[in-house]
């Protein structure tokens, strides 16, 4: 019981500091956000490599290595995808503002 | 010793995490937040493989292996008009996979040894994971056209997804008294994990194309908290921090697509936004005016300001390559353009930007909603390009209209008002446009990209 308390607390804080940090998010910035906070929610892959890793029950080895490929098309498909389109927010050296005419 | 050093690493990653959610969200670091995140996950899969609980690594690297190759020939291939159903895809994938997780946990539980909080993460994480894994794919298929975009709705249906609620948790609630005492019970679970997928899918149906960007982020939302449910089930602290600050991610851009609607998300999920057409008399007895290539050249051509207010068609027809030339064009006369983004525009957060960023329009021409509408009193023509609800004037004035309230892009301020469109249909939400019958407005009918390809041709002779 006191372990699930320590972790529902660390679950509240954690959600709070996720608020706190990207409530100024520009709406330029929404898909990449997703895209990169989606990426972190692979993060099951370390639960998933523990049960792959195991020697015993066949059921548990093929659940887990399926749950560490699927994971790790979420983290890499992720920060790739989301760094290919930041690459694309590069302001280019056209400058800020419309030209004058000619 | 070993022990410390995972637990480390973890601390290392979930701060890491942390940072990278600030950086993405200002656009000077943003890249670099998503290097930080990725290094941050790095770190917690090398150290996770020092673990003394690993005996054999050929499974793990195999699923490593396949995973990082099937991720990122998709993340390179992907067209940039295909971001919406790639990120569904992505959610789907990570709730599968702590719903994996949880499923793996459960077969090796023992009764009378596992206590009720683990056995509540499990059908938690279990029927999240499912529901993120089945509703993505839905959302994928509906953003690829596999599936009708529109609302599908039956009979009972929301009573129907209500049952099948009701079931699962009553099944869980069975699974975790029934495993406290005597182990697994293989039938009941599954029915649950099945149950949990064939929801996912319902509640998909009836929403519709121009609420997706909601679903996304709400999927989004979802995958956090199946991964902060799996830790819960496995105790593991870095994967409780990771998950809840996607959750509240997720949930925040699900916020500000709801406020940009000015609908509730029980509104966007039950209602069934836009299913019937009630396109009626409204049009009655009115014309729209048609206008060609070389007058639409010409009045962008002598305007000053021009203001574009891409929407989905845009996508569709994917011209921002087009939309950018005339942007150029435009420019090189002397003429001041600027976009006008609606904040759902599109079938994702974003997703307008993302598109014209593709095509290399520099992000200072994009505006939000907020900041172009009191310029466009001084516009001279506002080029609507393949939008159709978010300048409907009627959110504005028509408290009947079930657009009302919705916050729009004033287009019809404008001087003049170019519509580039396939036809005259109602857009999503099956409201007639009163823009396209005002005395100021001319439609191009034609698709998006034709359409510029066509003026720009005609602009050279102006």
């Amino acid at each position: 019981m006191a372990e699930l308390l320590f972790a529902l607390n660390i679950f509240i804080l954690a959600t709070f500091v996720g608020f706190e940090v990207i409530s100024k998010v520009p709406r330029l910035l929404h898909t990449p956000l997703m895209s990169g906070s989606n990426a972190i929610s692979g993060i099951s892959v370390i639960g998933a490599i523990l049960i792959a890793g195991e020697v015993g029950d066949p059921l548990r080895t093929v659940l887990g290595v399926l749950a560490v490929t699927l994971a790790m098309i979420n983290v890499v498909g992720g920060f790739m995808v989301t760094d290919r389109m930041l690459e694309m927010f590069r302001q280019p050296p056209r400058g800020g503002g419309p030209r004058p005419p000619a | 010793m070993r022990v410390a050093v995972i637990e480390l690493a973890y601390l290392a990653a979930g701060a890491a995490f942390i940072v990278a959610l600030k950086w993405l969200s200002s656009p000077r670091t943003a890249r670099r937040g998503n290097l930080v995140g990725a290094s941050g996950m790095l770190v917690a899969v090398v150290a996770t493989l020092l673990h003394q609980e690993i005996v054999r690594y050929e499974y793990i690297l195999a699923g490593l292996v396949v995973g990082s190759a099937v991720g990122a020939v998709a993340a390179r291939r992907a067209p940039m008009t295909a971001m919406p159903q790639m990120v569904a895809l992505f959610n789907g994938v990570g709730g599968g996979a702590s719903m994996l997780v949880a499923w793996a946990e459960y077969v090796a539980l023992r009764g009378g040894q596992a206590g009720a909080d683990v056995l509540v993460s499990v059908m938690v994480t279990t029927v999240v994971g499912a529901v993120t894994l089945s509703g993505s794919v839905m959302a994928f298929g509906k953003l690829q056209e596999l599936v009708p975009g529109r609302p599908i709705t039956y009979p009972l249906q929301q009573a129907g997804n209500l049952v099948l609620l009701l079931a699962i948790l009553l099944l869980a609630a069975f699974l975790v008294a029934r495993t406290a005492t005597t182990g697994p019970q293989p039938a009941p679970f599954y029915l649950m994990l099945g149950l949990a997928l064939v929801l996912g899918t319902a509640f998909i149906l009836p929403v519709g194309g121009a609420d997706m960007p909601v679903l996304i982020a709400l999927l989004n939302a979802f995958s956090g908290l199946a991964a902060a449910g799996a830790g819960f089930v496995l105790h593991n602290h870095v994967l409780i921090v990771s998950g809840a600050l996607v959750g509240s991610s997720g949930v925040l851009l699900t916020q500000i697509m709801c406020w940009a609607m000015n609908r509730s998300v029980g509104n966007v999920l039950f209602g069934a936004f836009g299913a019937t057409a009630q396109a009626t008399g409204a049009a009655a007895g009115r014309v729209a005016q048609p206008i060609q290539a070389d007058e639409a050249a010409t009045l962008l051509a002598y305007a000053r300001r021009v203001v574009i207010v891409p929407g989905y068609g845009l996508a569709v027809s994917r011209a921002q390559n087009e939309v950018r030339d005339l942007m150029t064009a435009l420019e090189a006369r002397g003429v001041q353009v600027s976009f006008a983004i609606h904040p759902v525009a599109g079938r994702m957060p974003g997703h307008m930007n993302v598109l014209l960023a593709e095509a290399d329009i520099p992000y200072d021409r994009l505006v939000d909603m907020e900041e172009i509408n009191p310029e466009l009193e001084r516009t001279d023509v506002a080029v609507v390009l393949g939008a159709n609800d978010v300048v409907n004037p009627a959110a504005r004035s028509d408290p009947t209209s079930p657009l009302y309230g919705m916050p729009i892009i004033d287009a019809d301020r404008a001087a003049h008002v170019i519509v580039i469109k396939r036809s005259l249909s109602p857009g999503f939400a099956g409201v007639d446009n009163e823009l396209f019958y005002m005395a100021k407005t001319r439609m191009f009918f034609a698709d998006g990209r034709e359409a510029l390809v066509r003026i720009l041709q005609a602009l050279k002779t102006v």
